[in-house]
Parts: structure tokens; sequence; C-alpha cells
């Protein structure tokens, strides 16, 4: 670490509750995106999507008038197709086609592209053109994927999955001892991710350079540069992605899209400005989609609720492709090694299956596969809990991995960095008043049930080098880079590689490099999203920013800190060591120039300068890893209230807590946001958000009034409280809490929801939490009584 | 998302809207129903003619038996109290629960029963308080019950030329009783399952209606017996609903006992 406690003395560095310096710009309307951007010459592309889930093309008719201005695969001379394969051995190969070629395989693929002056004109141009299909039977159920009789989508395959895998460890020498085996199935709906802003780019091709610049609303642009640069047989050096303000990403935007290749390809073959602006129907029905599972899981626990061993069965519904870069498998890949959740066990057998089926590929949604994961072990441990007639905190005590215990290595090798598991629990007990609750729950016989619930997960975030390899993504993350340079006039310039969409990097950023040199953070400009200005990322997705992007900043700080130091000390006339940067400050004693002056005098008076000065002069540009690269683990326990209205299948949140440990944080209230936000998608995901499917493999849901998110009125009053252990691994202790706030609602919703029905013998095992759901439960539950 | 082209008037009276629906031209009033259709490309009209700032459709007037609201009145004018409200109330609590306010501030009371979305609150809460709708179209004017009004979903009386002008709604006696309950589990979201319930001894009426069947409302043929309690609100349901699921079944029961509830103040 550099200078130490800046930020404690001045109330701006790490742990400063400093208000969003980017919130101005965007509460007043000033941020700048996509759709606010128009070119001299711009032309809108509408894409003819497919309406049908799986058929071949027989043909494709441009109409008479505007033809020209219609593109199929045909028209896209040199351009490849998306792929993305998994290192797993036995990985099943696909490659997306940009725009459909012979054969559609998702409701919504795009089939071809059209050209007009505006978006309306464009849309009335893709009416005319006209698809032959020869309609082929779908694969909608992803249980049903891999029966023998399954139509594939990949002709070239075996069956309908990317990849099968197992895991076992100890399984059935840990089973053998149990005094009570519970199974269960489990099913989590397939979503749309829904950022404010969709997807959307300008693609500009500048023929005097040769150069293609895409504006994309994305999280990764270094990633999507290479992955349009490959498609379209580009060298690197002529892309430039360039990412203005973005509505929100969720995962969503750190997919190349075939839509850009195909922007990036016009734009080029006609040298005019092709912009493309996602619309909420293309968004729900063929884009945005994830997070569709189903487990068939096993419980082998001791008599006293000892977790023995697990057993699961999971498949992931990866839909028609394997997408760039993180490939169809990153969720299963998950499923295997994170199943076990922050507990300790014996025995682990896991097999997965990523398959593929008639809908658009799923993406890694905020939280990715771990909000399924926990879903699937908090019910299960409170199905175990209620044979044993244990309350659900008991067999979370007995089990939790404890903090005498830290760090601790899990049954996957999964490498637990601290903290203190139960006390998160013992915290959200109290706060939720467990006795109050069970007080009020006894006698009850209304029409409204209350029920309490709990889940206990932990968030690795920062995922490093050996976890990405080890699951076989094609991305895999290194050092990460950052530039810290001085401006002529003091300011102080930040470069990062990642990109800020909602995560208050220009605030928190700017905090530790106040907290490494003292310059404050109002004088700090960020620079994200352009790879012509900033050194490569992966960019931003699992939780990495606050610790990755954090530490190369706090690095490269503290490296141009030491050439200030040099300089301000000749300035001084003392020694380096000596020289303490401040508020602003270099000083010696009472002595003090300026960081303004000392820039000052680097740019604009070398002359004052000796001949053996640093010629690196005031630009650091650093590489930073965590201690170790197996991630940090973050966790949390959820709590909920809720009450069961027994006529309607109704469900209501009456009281809500997270006990999150975010390690230190850098700034506590968007900690909180993080958390807040996060938790109003997982209640999204707990009781609402569904996207059906027929079994033509047609989407039910076209528009948000078919497709049910949060609304303000749905998010119960929350109390957040933290725990604050640092990570050993990290720069300042800080933990990736990104996705945190996702993850554990569904689990903690639909176990309070059964303990509110659990003396009706009613258990619901599938989200979202329907009436229809939870009243078939009810019924279920009545049957089993008579 | 973008509409197909269409032309746009804004006539100034009734007789101007009237031509341009006589040549083919689809009236708009708060376009909360349609502009959505138009984006889809569901609604296709090449003509729209805007209704909602016509002086005969804002009018409000007092007949003997009720109250005329003009079909351009919005729901947040009626949920502001800024027509007189002839059932003490009931009108103002029903526009207050749809959708929320910036759909209310535009969305129309004709629009909404011309548009005749099976969940939509209007559309029940006007059945059950048998109301009149008020048609002037190519062969003159004609009032038709709001039972006959709505023929299916999204389906009504009116024909090629037809403009709803009116909604007449009857006041109630002075010892009328009154229920109205609706699920939505979302503010903003259109009913799972609704019902309204109207006792008025005065005038003899006894009037169970279910609302958010897919279909135009149902008017419970044995809605006396289920008021008197001598049929359950479920026994009845079910019997109303043959080929329903169970738990469609037990939404649409539940909201009738509850809309029965508080029309006996319960
Ligand atoms: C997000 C959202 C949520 C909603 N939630 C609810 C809800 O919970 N409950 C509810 O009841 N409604 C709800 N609505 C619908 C809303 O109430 C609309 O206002 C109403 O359905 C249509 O009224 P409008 O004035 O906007 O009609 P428009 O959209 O302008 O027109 C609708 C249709 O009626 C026709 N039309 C309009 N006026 C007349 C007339 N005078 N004569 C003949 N034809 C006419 C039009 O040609 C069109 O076909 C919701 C709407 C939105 C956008």
């Amino acid at each position: 670490m550099g200078m130490g406690n800046e930020g404690k003395t001045s109330g701006k560095g790490v742990g400063a509750r400093l208000l969003r310096r980017e919130d101005d710009r965007y509460l007043r309307g000033r941020g700048r995106f996509i759709a606010d951007m128009r070119l001299p010459g711009m032309l809108e592309m509408a894409f003819v999507r497919s309406p049908l889930a799986h058929a071949r093309i027989r043909g494709v008719t441009k109409p008479a008038e505007g033809g020209a201005s219609v593109f199929t695969i045909d028209d896209l001379t040199g351009v490849k197709g998306i792929s993305a394969n998994s290192g797993l051995p036995g990985f099943r190969s696909s490659t997306q086609p940009v725009l459909a070629q012979g054969k559609v395989r998702h409701v919504g693929e795009p089939v071809a592209a059209c050209l007009a002056e505006n978006r309306a004109l464009a849309e009335d141009l893709a009416e005319l053109v006209e698809v032959d299909f020869e309609e082929l039977p779908a694969v909608h159920d992803m249980t049903r994927a891999r029966d023998a009789d399954a139509p594939l989508l990949h002709e070239h395959w075996d069956e309908n999955a990317f990849l099968e895998s197992t895991v076992d460890i100890g399984f059935e020498d840990a089973a053998r001892d149990a005094a009570v085996v519970i199974k269960r199935s489990f099913r989590t709906a397939r979503q749309c991710m829904a950022p404010l802003e969709g997807r959307g780019l300008v693609a500009v091709w500048d023929r005097h350079l040769e150069m293609l610049t895409i504006h994309s609303a994305t999280q990764m642009p270094h990633v999507v540069r290479t992955g349009i640069a490959d498609c379209l047989g580009l060298d690197q050096g002529q892309v430039r992605i360039v990412a203005p303000d973005v509505g929100g990403g969720f995962g969503y935007k750190g997919i190349l899209l075939a839509e850009e290749v195909v922007a990036g390809w016009l734009a080029m073959k006609l040298d005019r400005p092709i912009r493309w602006v996602e619309d909420r129907r293309e968004h729900l029905t063929g884009n945005a989609n994830c997070r569709e599972h189903s487990y068939e899981i096993t419980g082998y626990a001791g008599p006293d609720g000892e977790l023995l061993a697990v057993d699961c069965q999971a498949i992931v519904d990866s839909g028609a492709y394997s997408i760039y870069p993180f490939s169809a498998c990153l969720e299963a890949a998950q499923v295997a090694s994170i199943l076990p959740g922050p507990y300790r066990m014996r025995g682990f057998r896991c097999k997965t299956w990523a398959v593929t089926t008639n809908k658009p590929p799923i993406l890694p949604y905020r939280g990715v596969a771990r909000t399924g994961v926990c879903f699937a072990m908090e019910l299960l441990l409170d199905a175990i809990a209620r044979e044993l007639g244990l309350p659900a905190e008991d067999i979370r005590r007995r089990n939790l991995v404890t903090a005498d215990q830290m760090p601790f290595t899990n049954i996957t090798n999964k490498y637990f960095d601290s903290g203190d598991y139960p006390q998160a629990l013992e915290r959200a007990l109290e706060a939720i008043d467990i006795d109050g609750v069970r007080a009020r729950q006894k006698g009850q016989s209304g029409v409204k049930r209350i029920g309490v619930g709990f889940s206990l997960f932990c968030e690795q975030g920062a995922h490093g080098t050996s976890v990405y390899h080890g699951w076989g993504i094609p991305m895999v993350p290194g050092f990460e880079q950052a530039t810290a340079r001085l401006t002529p006039d003091g300011g102080l310039e930040l470069r990062v590689g990642v990109h800020s969409h909602g995560q208050g990097l220009e605030t928190t950023l700017a905090q530790i490099a106040h907290e490494e040199i003292g310059i404050d953070p109002a004088k700090v400009k960020l620079v994200h999203g352009d790879t012509a200005y900033t050194p490569y990322s992966t960019g931003t997705w699992g939780s990495r920013c606050a610790v990755m992007a954090g530490g190369a900043v706090g690095t490269a700080a503290a490296a141009l800190g030491d050439r200030i130091r040099r300089i301000a000390a000749h300035l001084l006339q003392a020694r380096p060591e000596e020289v303490i940067l401040t508020d602003g400050f270099a000083k010696v004693g009472s002595a003090a120039v300026s960081i303004e002056e000392v820039a000052r005098t680097w740019y604009q008076k070398p002359q004052l300068l000796p001949n053996d000065v640093d010629p690196r002069g005031l630009e650091a540009t650093e590489g930073y890893k965590t201690v170790r690269d197996t991630g940090t683990f973050s966790y949390a326990c959820h709590a909920v209230v809720v009450s069961v209205d027994l006529q309607l299948g109704h469900v209501e949140l009456l009281d809500y807590v997270i006990v999150e440990d975010a390690g230190t944080m850098i700034n506590p209230m968007i900690v909180d946001g993080q958390v807040q936000g996060g938790l109003a998608q997982g209640i999204g995901t707990a009781l609402f958000e569904e996207m059906q499917f027929d079994s033509s493999g047609q989407p039910l849901a076209s528009t948000l009034a078919d497709y049910h998110l949060p609304v303000a009125s749905d998010i119960p009053r929350t109390r957040i409280l933290h725990m604050e252990t640092p990570s050993p691994i990290s720069r300042f202790g800080q933990k990736g809490i990104g996705e945190s706030g996702a993850i554990g609602p569904p689990a903690a919703i639909a176990n309070a929801v059964n303990d509110a029905l659990a003396p009706l013998g009613a258990e619901v095992n599938q989200i979202p939490l329907t009436p229809e759901r939870v009243l078939r439960a009810l019924a279920m539950g009545k049957a089993a009584a008579e | 998302m973008k509409p197909a082209a269409f032309d746009y008037l804004a006539g100034a009276a009734l007789a101007d809207a009237k031509s341009a629906l006589a040549a083919g031209a689809k009236p708009m009033a708060g376009n909360q129903s349609l502009g959505p259709m138009l984006n889809l490309r569901l609604a296709r009209p090449g003509r729209l003619v805007d209704i909602a700032m016509l002086p005969e459709l804002r009018a409000v007037t007092e007949t003997a038996t009720g109250l005329r609201l003009g079909a351009a009145i919005t729901h947040a004018e009626i949920e502001d109290g800024e027509v007189p409200d002839p059932t003490g109330g009931w009108l103002r609590e029903a526009a207050a629960g749809i959708a929320y306010r910036a759909v209310r501030n535009r969305g129309t009371l004709g629009g909404s029963l011309a548009h005749a979305d099976p969940a939509a609150d209007w559309v029940i809460v006007m059945t059950g308080l048998e109301a009149m709708a008020i048609i002037d179209g190519p062969s003159g004017r004609r009032e038709v019950a709001m039972a006959d009004f709505i023929t299916g979903p999204f389906a009504t009386v009116l024909g090629d030329g037809d403009l709803l002008v009116a909604i007449e709604v009857p006041k109630p006696g002075v010892d009328a009783r009154w229920g109205y309950w609706k699920f939505c589990r979302q503010i903003g979201e259109f009913a799972k399952a609704s019902a309204t319930v109207l006792v008025d001894p005065a005038k003899n009426v006894n009037r169970c209606v279910l609302g958010a069947l897919g279909r135009q409302p149902l008017v419970l043929e044995e809605s006396q017996a289920v008021i008197e309690g001598r049929l359950s609100p479920r026994d009845a349901v079910t019997q109303a609903l043959p080929g329903r699921s169970p738990e469609a079944l037990a939404l649409h029961a539940t909201a009738l006992e509850r809309a029965l509830a508080q029309a006996n103040g319960e």
C-alpha cells in the first residue's frame, strides 16, 4: 500500500461515503448514450428476425424496391461466424453465423439486415423481405434435449449438449453413513436481463486510416475489439471500440453480438456510419436470455443435521449457441464447482450438462450460476432441516465453515480467503427478530401465513487466471493494468480498461488514487471505455472492478507517487523518502510544494530539474494481481419474512435483512447501492421474471407487459448490515460484491414461503413463485394429507 | 418497434372526427393502448383521428337518472374528483387503481371501454354498475347496455365509423352497497382476477360480475343467491366457469368473496 491513512484523515479516500461524481451528469440527463448519437450520413439498421425456433431456410427474397439495402449472409463476404470454444475436454463446438446461414436455431435469430435513413423505414423494408422457411421440430425443454429422438440443432453433433462433466469427491464413502437422505427437483426460470438501456452501437469506417470504430454499449471494449477483428479479418490495430455512457449491463453487455459484426461489415462496405439500437422486443425475444437451470439433488445428512454429502445432476439450458467470450459452459462449470456454497461436507458428486435448445443463447447475468446454485443448496438444507425437525438456522450453524477455520479450502478446492460466516447468520437472526417472528407464527390460522427464510452464500469475485483457465473459458484474465498520469496543471488522469456503467468507478477509483497520493478526488478524471486510450483489460464482469481495477489504480498511483516525490524532493531540497503526499501537496516538515507545481515543473519548466531525473516522468502504467488468483470471497446472509395469502398464492415481503461482508468498503454508499440494486433483481427472479416458451419454441412474452419486472412497490424496506473482514489477498482488503444482492433473494424468499406453508404440508421448488405455483403446491399438500 | 407510417388528423369538432371516421380513420384517445399496438405494428391504421380534446367527448352532463361522462374524460380526472362521481366515490376509487399515474393522466374512460381488454378496470366496473354506452355512428345515435357493449376479448359492438361519445352511469339508490376487488401482483399490472358486487335494494338490483376472464365480463346468473348467502362464491364461480384450472378458479372465487365482503361492509 502507498502512503497509508490519507483517506481516513481527509474523509475522501478508502472508506469515505463520497457522493457519486457521475450522478450529477446522469441525473441532469446529460449522459451520452448510443441512442443520443447521430453522425452525418448515418444509416439505421433493422433486422429480419426468425419467427420460428427451428427451421431450414430455403431462400430469402429481397424486395424489388430497396433490395439493395438488404443484406444476407451471402452478401457478407469474408465474415467469419462467432465461435467460443470451451477448453474443457469433450466440448462440442458450434459457430454462430452473424446472419442465419441455411438454418435458424431460435426465434429472433437475425436473418437479414436492412438499412434506411431512419429506423421506421428500416423496419418497413424488413417487412418486405420474404424468407422461405421449412419448419423443423424444436427442442424447447432442457430435460428432453438429450433424448434419442430429439432433433439435433447442430447436425454434426451426436447429441444436443455442449458439454457433460462429472465431479466426484469421495461421494460414496461419505454418503454411506447418512441417517437421512433427502431428494428434490428444483427449477429456475429462463429470464431476460433488463438493463434500462438495451444494446446499441454505431459503426464508423474511416477509409483514410482504414480504421473501424464501433461505439458500442459494452462492458468489455477490449474483448469486443478482439472478437470483431477476428470475425471481420481485420488487424486489431484497425479496430477501435468506444463504450460511451452505458445504461446498465448486468452481463448482457459483455457479449459480442452478431449485430455488432454485421454493422461493422456494413460500415466498411458502404462507408457510412451504421447504427443499431436494440428495441425491447428484440431484447426480450431474441437476445438477453439468462439463468435457466434444473437440478436433481440429493442431500445426505447425519441425525444431528451434519451434512455428509451432496449428489446433484444439473442441467443448464445454454440455448442455441456458445457465446463469445464466456462460452456455453460458464454456468455449468460454475455449478459443479460452487454448489457446496459456504458449507463443509465430506463427499460431493455433481454431474452437469450444458444442453443446447432452440432458444436464444443464455448469457451470464449478475450472479451467473450462483443464483440458481444458491437456490438449490439452500432449499435442500431447509428440506433436510424440516425432515429432522431442526430450525433452519441450526442446520446452517452445524455446517457453515467457521471463522477459526479461515482461510479454508473447501471440498471443490475453493479458497475462502477470510470471514465469519456463522456470525453473518447470527446477526441476520437478531436483526430479523427470529424469536419475535416465530412467536407470531404460533397459532396462525387465517388466510395469511407468515414465514421466515434464510440464504447464505459466498460470492467469488475478481476471478483470476487459474479460475477461468480451470473453467475452460476462452477468455482468461491476467494482470489488470491501469495508467495514472498527471496533467500539466496537476490534475490526475486514470486510465483503465474496465468500464463503469452504474458501478460508480468514477468515484471509487478516484478515492483509491486519493488514498495513495492525496490528490482531491474532484481533480481526478477517469478515462475508460475506449480501446484507444486505455490499457488492455478483459473488462467489467465477475465482481472484479473494485478489486482488480482498484488494485491496479492503487499500484499505478503509488508508482506515480514515487515519481512525484522524486521531483518534489528536488524542489524541496530533501530526500524522496522524506516527502509525504497529502492533501494535494508534497511536504517535508513544514516545507511544501503543490502537486500542481510538481507537474508544471516536469512538463513546462524542465530546466529546473537535474539531469538524473526519472525519465519516465509523471505517467505510470502498472499491472496488478491479487496475492492469490483464486478470487476474493465476499459472503452474505439474507433473511426475509414473508406473508403468503393462502387463497391467492400471493407472496408479500414484510421484512428483509442482508448481512454482507464486502471486506474493506471503498465507499459504503456504493456498496449499499450495489446490494440494493441486486436485491431488486433477485426479487424479480424469485417472484416475477419468467420467459416461457411453448413447445414450438416460441417465447410467450414480447413486451414488458408480459415479462414482469419488479417495480418500486415490490421492494421492501431493507436493512443492509456490514461486516468488514478485510480480504488478505487484495490491495485494500476489499472484496467483490457486485453480484451478491442478486444471488440470495430467490433462495431466502422460497425458504420463507416454504416455512409458511410447512404446516400445510406444501412446498414450492420452482421459481418464480407465481400465485399458480403456490396454489398448486397448497393443493398438493392438501391432497397428500387426505 | 416503430409504427408503420400513418396520417394524423386533429379535428376541432365532432363533425370533423365523424367525417374522418367515415373515410376510414381510426380514433385515438389517450393512446395508452393504441400506442403500444402501433409500435408493435399490431395495429396499422393508415389514418388516425385524435378525439381526446373534442368538446363533445369532454362534456359531463347530469341526466334524470344519472351522469353522462364524455368518453374522453381521463382516469386521472375521475380519480381527482374533477368530474362529479354519481356513485359517491366508487368511480374515484376504481380510477385510482388503474395502472399508475402516468397512464391515468392520458388514458380515457371511453378508450378503455372501446379497447375492451378483458382485464381492464372500467370494463368490469361499468358492467357492474349497469352503465350505458352512448354511440354516435353513421346511422345516428344509439345507447347500448354495457353488458351488451362488450362482446368478447377486445371486441365491442362498435362498427365502422362508430364513436363512443359518452358513458351514462346510473345514480345508485341511497342504501346501495358496492364492492370491487381485483388481484394484481404488482402496481401497474392488469388484474389476474376481478369481481364487482352491487346491491341496490331501492332498485331491486343484486349483481355480481366477474372480470379478467379472457372474455367479456360475466354477470353471474346466481348473483342474488350469492349475495343472500345461499350459494358460496366458490361454488358459484366453479359452476359458472367450467373447464378452468383449479388455480384460476381459486383466484376468481377469492376476488368474488372479497368484493362481496366489501359490499357487506366487512
Ligand atoms: C403500462 C400500462 C398499464 C395499464 N394498466 C391498466 C390497468 O391496470 N387497468 C386498466 O383498466 N387499464 C390499464 N391500462 C390501459 C389504460 O387504462 C388505457 O388508458 C386504456 O386501455 C385505453 O384508453 P386510451 O384513452 O388510452 O385509448 P387509446 O389507446 O387511444 O385507444 C384504444 C382503442 O380504443 C379506440 N378508441 C378510443 N377512444 C374511442 C372512442 N371514444 N370511441 C371509439 N373507439 C375509441 C381506439 O381506436 C383504440 O382502438 C394500462 C396501460 C398501460 C400503458
